[in-house]
């Protein structure tokens, strides 16, 4: 499934929840929940996205050529948020996870219910993400 | 309005004057317990801006022209409505600030930049808000002076054995929050002069929890400066206050340089005005000014011992009704306390609890409230934070607790 489609998904699905507020978190944390556990070893200060008021560990690793992201957070509601990035980027390639558009946040208005603060937070791990796959796509071109 | 000090205080009529809290917020009605961060501001308040802009707006002092006359008296009536307020000897002692942190910032760099010699020191307290630690921060390191900090018991309080130890003849400055934001402690500031001051320190409270809360006499403490601001007691933004007795602020030199703090100025020579003037470079805040005093006209028509007491008795009841659930880590339990309620529940984080409280339309402050060395201190990240105004109702606290504790048995 591409990226595209996968962000369509997620707007598709929070489409139903019509702009609750309530249930959007909720929804959210469920799908923090499903996130696969995070490596205790990999719980490190290098492995911290910065930018959020709530912790956020994120690590990358490359398997037959698609990037794995493995995320986790100490609050339910964060631990939500990454998960749709996890869900959305990876085991894709990593050109694709550079050149694709992450829409999907504008989409279902996820600024009206997460605040500028947590929007800030969401954007450093976009970010973080994408640089992990400017990394290695930078190695596998070597 | 005329109320005692008793249990009937009229609510429904304080709450008529503050329309911000008649909505409706994701579907449920506002609970505003983010009183610490910023009060809601009464209609006086924001009517009085208003009506200065349509009808007096002119920049002040040196005008000649009616408005100017009329803006200029608006502004210095508040001046002398804040020294009443919290008795200074005269309304020249009074200066306008953007608010506690400017009025502190001000301190730091004239008194502080003047005053401080390499290995002199500057004591602050372990619960200072940033405001109270980095100014003192700046001015140190460029003096040279250390910066020393004291320390706190398990229940937030200071621990005054500890001060006095700190007390030399190299203590220069003393600058202690008077009520903290995050624990709510109050602090004994009067006995804290004293003591600083048997040692020729001088002394700056930071004042902004305070002064919606208690009734502050400045000659009473005998401080050196009290700094407070005018958003957290019903007041605009923007707007804040340094008080200074009239031989230091003479003594020091100005904060900034600009229009309205002169006297004369040439290429080769400039004389400073006098005080308050001194330290009110540029054209100020004027409508902020005077809605401040519309702000104070509102706290003395309800009183400080009213408000006190109404916000005693919630702080009381919310504590209480807390301690009964599972986990619940309260962070500072002083004896002399303000109604601040900081904590945190064993399992979950405060973060989490900030966001679903708001999706049940209750606003209350959750991180490290400006306080990260105090989060070092009782080893947090951050806590939860509800804070009370007099405007909240006991029912709002029995909603809060109710809505937090079923929060908390689904994120367990």
């Amino acid at each position: 499934m591409s990226i595209k489609v996968r962000q369509e998904e997620i707007i598709e699905e929070f489409g139903l929840l019509d702009g609750d507020l309530e249930m959007s978190i909720n929804y959210l944390i469920e799908l923090g929940d499903q996130l696969a556990p995070f490596p205790v070893n990999n719980k490190i200060d290098d492995f911290i996205v910065k930018g959020c008021q709530s912790k956020v560990w994120l690590f990358a690793q490359e398997e037959d050529q698609r990037v794995i992201f493995h995320a986790d957070s100490n609050t339910v509601v964060t631990k939500g948020l990454v998960s749709l990035l996890v869900r959305v980027l990876s085991g894709h390639r990593a050109e694709e996870i550079l050149n694709e558009d992450i829409y999907f946040p504008d989409k279902i208005g996820m600024g009206r219910f997460i605040g500028s603060q947590r929007s800030n937070g969401f954007s450093a791990m976009i970010k973080q993400m994408k640089l992990y796959a400017l990394a290695i796509n930078i190695k596998d071109k070597k | 309005m005329t109320l005692t000090l008793k249990d009937q205080l009229d609510l429904t009529a304080i709450r008529k004057q503050f329309h911000v809290l008649d909505q409706s917020v994701n579907g449920n009605p506002l609970i505003y317990f983010d009183n610490a961060a910023t009060t809601q501001k009464p209609l006086a308040v924001i009517s009085e801006i208003s009506r200065y802009y349509t009808e007096d707006n002119a920049n002040i002092h040196r005008g000649i022209h009616t408005l100017a006359e009329r803006a200029t008296a608006a502004y210095e009536n508040t001046r002398k409505s804040i020294a009443q307020f919290i008795n200074a000897n005269e309304s020249e002692e009074i200066i306008f600030t953007k608010g506690t942190t400017d009025s502190i910032n001000l301190v730091a760099h004239s008194l502080g930049g003047s005053l401080l010699k390499p290995g002199d020191e500057v004591l602050i307290s372990c619960m200072e808000h940033h405001s109270n630690i980095v100014p003192w921060q700046l001015i140190c390191e460029k003096t040279k002076a250390v910066l020393k900090i004291i320390p706190i018991n398990d229940q937030g309080e200071l621990i005054f054995e500890e001060f006095l130890n700190l007390l030399s003849d190299r203590t220069k400055i003393v600058s202690m929050v008077h009520i903290s934001n995050t624990l709510g402690t109050i602090n004994p500031v009067k006995e804290v002069i004293a003591a600083a001051h048997k040692w020729g320190a001088k002394v700056l409270i930071d004042g902004a929890q305070a002064t919606p809360h208690n009734k502050i006499d400045v000659k009473s403490l005998n401080c050196d400066f009290y700094a407070f601001s005018g958003h957290k007691m019903y007041g605009p933004t923007g707007v804040g206050v340094l008080y200074g007795k009239r031989s230091l602020l003479e003594a020091i030199p100005p904060y900034q340089g600009g229009g309205e703090m002169i006297k004369e100025v040439s290429f080769t020579q400039t004389t400073y005005n006098e005080i308050p003037f001194k330290f009110e470079a540029g054209t100020p805040n004027i409508a902020g000014v005077t809605g401040l005093n519309k702000a104070i006209e509102f706290v003395q028509s309800i009183g400080l011992d009213q408000i006190s007491h109404h916000e005693n008795k919630l702080l009381l009841r919310a504590t209480t009704q807390l301690s009964e659930i599972e986990g619940f880590q309260p962070m500072g339990t002083a004896s002399e306390k303000a109604s601040v309620i900081s904590f945190n529940v064993e399992g979950v984080h405060p973060f989490d609890l900030g966001v679903l409280l708001d999706a049940k339309g209750i606003a209350i402050r959750t991180g490290h409230h400006c306080t990260q060395p105090l989060m070092d201190r009782f080893i947090v990240e951050g806590t939860a934070r509800a804070s009370f105004a007099i405007y909240n109702t006991f029912e709002e606290v029995d909603q809060f607790v109710s809505v937090l504790s079923s929060l908390i048995k689904k994120l367990r």
